[in-house]
């Protein structure tokens, strides 16, 4: 073959092969609507990745056991991530139309969701038929779940912030384990003592970036009786003696008594980080915290223990509160629907069975025990089963979490556009964690426009 | 002076090459199939401009006029673009990312020059020490900042660099978590990570000079700095110029630092860039419309550097 030709049939080969790897892009590889053979195919996401070994085994396993009780329906499992959502990669698959049939949020996300177009309404498909726990489960978490009186996703998990603390350190401070502050001053008072061990142990630690500062701050504000947004929601509430409440307890442990450590611009994983390697003496959190200490930190359950969020002069006024739940993708089948229900209710919403099989947790190094997820209404046939199995395979000291539990603080849900406003809050906590001169009236009348703004221009 | 041609040779001025275009009026489609292989050829880097740079650019401008809310898209005209105009944080991420810029073009620019004359004039150990100044940038970006995030700007007394400070019985450092410091802090990180590559690009302009020039301007009696200033900027200024516009682009579009070293924002907003702001509107805050006039607004800026930047380079041409 002449010079020429041989370059006339490479640039030809070449262009062939574009073409088809673009045609190849283009192509939904994945079409699990397919109903063919009278088989329902359902795809679902938030399968534990490898890491999470056991995990994975649980998922895996309930996936044959459900497949084999039900031989009509296919699962087909996608993992996207150990932290199932984490904010860019779940906008991505939003905008992208890539999410799976069945796919998990948190409950703050459902007006992403709507407006992502991704969602359908399952209203008429969740009910006691499809899920036979469907009437214990917590009324107000539904709720969070629904707008305009159409219900879109199904709650399975939820939780609120206390105070978690270390008991060893406690200990070693001298401080009563059993007795975990319930104050703010009381926590000022035990992380200096905790913080007088040395060894860069941080007494207190706090969240001041990535957004994360922001979302404590309103717990803090919380717990203070204080408000992030008006009752109409146009205003930002928290340029007021509680706001700067919060942000003086910060600045007197913080620059007061050098009891926050000498790291700031914290976020999730840096705290707890910290936290695992025995770092840290006391951090507001939800229990499942302490899962992730030891699942993905290396910590140690034992060490751990919770209180509920202390208040300013007694008990906390309020406590933020959150969940997550599984939404159903626009355009499914009725007979896909009730699939991805089915599967839901067999492995989130049953006692005995799935987040709940005990049992099968009870060996493994994950915890039985703690006070979460609270799913079922008070008082419900689910809860009473649930607790009953909680506490005959608990694998760590409920006692540890007994305090939580027996003090429940009121719980408030995150204000509207929540992540816009934990952005301009994170400036506030990062100012008073890391300047010695934060001029804290200053801090909050800056952030205080800043969300005014926001709001303003969002209307 | 008249040219003779001989019989049977081509005329000057006529193709000789066999894949040159044949003096035949042609329609398109002779043309096409004259330039198979080439058109061919192209093709492959045009679908690629067209699937992953100009198709994205056009639906981004799109997209920023427009609003996406219960799955439903309408035009919205400007409206994201005032609503962006109105985030409180528009202005601080732009004076950062300004700020940025000013402080790369005087560390990160001048340095990776001083360092390749410096290598230049080097007689002995050039190879490894050129091979030195590389290797930084042969490390994953994110794994170089969490280096100087953990260990050289660790903010306690045992941070390489507050070590290093305290040892010469100098003021120690916040580093990221002071506002003041968060915007050199980043430089130097960004200048270290990145300086291999320019030194290099440097280095084969400054090898491209003549030794003559030099010897001339040293028989004239001029210095070190005289023959920087006289022959060596002069000799490298096409360089000098693509590669400030290189670091200008580059150093606007600052992200992976602040997210990284700062944790985003850092501390009282002082990290904030405009790429950060993008992603904060993308992905936090549900306004992928408003992320789309964010970045087209950068662009739009992006654009005028380079204008001025062609502008500059046609001139000295």
């Amino acid at each position: 073959m002449s010079v020429p030709q041989y370059r006339k049939v490479a640039a030809l080969a070449l262009v062939a092969g574009l073409g088809i790897s673009l045609t190849a892009c283009s192509t939904k590889s994945d079409n699990a609507s397919d109903e063919a053979g009278g088989k329902v195919t359902i795809t679902v996401d938030c399968q534990p990745v490898g890491a999470q070994k056991e995990l994975l085994q649980n998922w895996n396993a309930d996936v044959v056991e459900f497949q084999r009780q039900n031989p009509d329906i296919i699962i087909k499992s996608v993992s996207v991530g150990e932290q199932c959502n984490n904010p860019p990669d779940f906008t991505a698959r939003l905008a992208g139309g890539t999410v799976t049939d069945v796919f998990y949020g948190y409950m703050t996300d459902l007006q992403q969701v709507l407006d992502s177009g991704q969602a359908m309404e399952i209203t008429e498909h969740a009910n006691k038929d499809s899920v036979s726990t469907w009437d214990s489960v917590d009324p107000a978490l539904k709720e969070v779940f629904t707008d305009g009186g159409k219900l879109y996703a199904v709650p399975v998990k939820n939780y609120s912030m206390g105070l978690v603390y270390n008991k060893v350190l406690f200990q070693r401070a001298g401080l009563d384990v059993n007795n975990p502050p319930k104050t703010w001053p009381e926590v000022r008072a035990a992380a200096k003592k905790i913080a007088a061990l040395g060894d860069g142990i941080a007494g207190y630690a706090e969240y001041s970036a990535g957004n994360t500062g922001g979302w404590h701050f309103t717990s803090l504000l919380y717990s203070q009786g204080g408000q992030v947004l008006s009752e109409d929601g146009k205003k930002a509430d928290f340029n007021n003696p509680m706001g700067k409440q919060v942000l003086q307890n910060l600045k007197d442990m913080r620059y007061g008594d050098n009891s926050m450590g000498s790291r700031q611009l914290l976020q999730w994983g840096d705290l707890l980080t910290n936290a695992a390697a025995g770092k840290v003496g006391m951090f507001i959190g939800a229990p499942d915290t302490t899962q992730a200490i030891v699942s993905q930190f290396q910590g140690k359950f034992q060490d751990w223990a919770m209180g509920p969020l202390p208040g300013q002069d007694g008990a906390a006024k309020g406590t933020l509160g959150g969940g997550e739940g599984y939404f159903f993708k626009k355009g499914l089948t009725p007979e896909q629907v009730k699939a991805g229900l089915k599967w839901i209710a067999y492995q989130k919403l049953t006692p005995g069975k799935g987040q709940f099989d005990y049992v099968r947790a009870k060996p493994q190094n994950y915890p039985v025990g703690l006070p979460q997820p609270l799913l079922f209404a008070n008082g419900s046939e689910a809860q009473k089963q649930e607790f009953e199995l909680r506490k005959a395979n608990a694998n760590l000291d409920t006692a540890n979490f007994a305090l939580f539990e027996a003090n429940p603080v009121p719980i408030k849900g995150e204000p509207r556009n929540a992540q816009a406003i934990y952005a301009v809050l994170d400036a506030a906590m990062s100012g008073v964690l890391t300047n010695p001169n934060a001029n804290l009236d200053a801090l909050l009348k800056t952030a205080e426009e800043k969300v005014n703004q926001l709001l303003a221009a969002e209307s | 002076m008249a040219i003779t041609t001989a019989p049977g040779t081509t005329r000057p001025g006529r193709p000789t090459s066999p894949y040159a275009p044949r003096p035949r009026r042609a329609g398109l489609g002779r043309k096409l199939r004259d330039n198979l292989t080439g058109h061919a050829f192209l093709i492959g880097a045009v679908l690629c401009f067209a699937v992953f740079s100009w198709y994205p650019m056009i639906r981004g401008i799109v997209m920023s006029f427009q609003r996406t809310r219960r799955g439903v898209t309408t035009w919205v005209g400007w409206d994201n673009y005032l609503r962006i105009l109105d985030d409180p944080s528009f202005w601080t991420a732009w004076k950062n990312t300004f700020y940025f810029t000013a402080l790369a073009l005087v560390l990160g620019y001048a340095v990776p020059f001083l360092v390749a004359i410096l290598l230049n004039e080097l007689r002995h150990a050039k190879g490894y020490l050129r091979i030195l100044v590389y290797l930084p940038v042969m490390l994953p970006p994110a794994s170089a900042l969490f280096l100087f995030k953990f260990y050289a700007y660790d903010p306690s007394e045992a941070g390489l660099f507050n070590a290093i400070l305290k040892a010469l019985h100098l003021p120690t450092s916040q580093w990221m978590q002071s506002p003041e410091m968060t915007m050199p802090a980043m430089v130097i990180a960004s200048t270290w990570m990145n300086m291999g590559s320019a030194v290099l690009i440097y280095l084969a302009a400054l090898q491209n000079i003549p030794g003559e020039l030099y010897e001339a301007a040293e028989l004239d009696g001029a210095g070190i700095w005289r023959r920087i200033w006289n022959v060596t900027i002069p000799q490298t200024r096409l360089i000098l110029a693509l590669l400030a516009m290189m670091q200008i682009v580059a150093t606007m579009q600052l992200f992976i630092e602040p997210l990284i070293l700062a944790n985003g924002a850092g501390a009282e907003d002082s990290a904030t860039s405009v790429a950060y702001l993008i992603y904060q509107h993308g992905f936090f805050q549900n306004d992928l419309n408003g992320a789309a006039a964010l970045g087209v607004i950068m662009l739009v800026v992006l654009a005028g550097f380079s204008a001025v930047y062609l502008r500059l380079t046609a001139k000295q041409d």
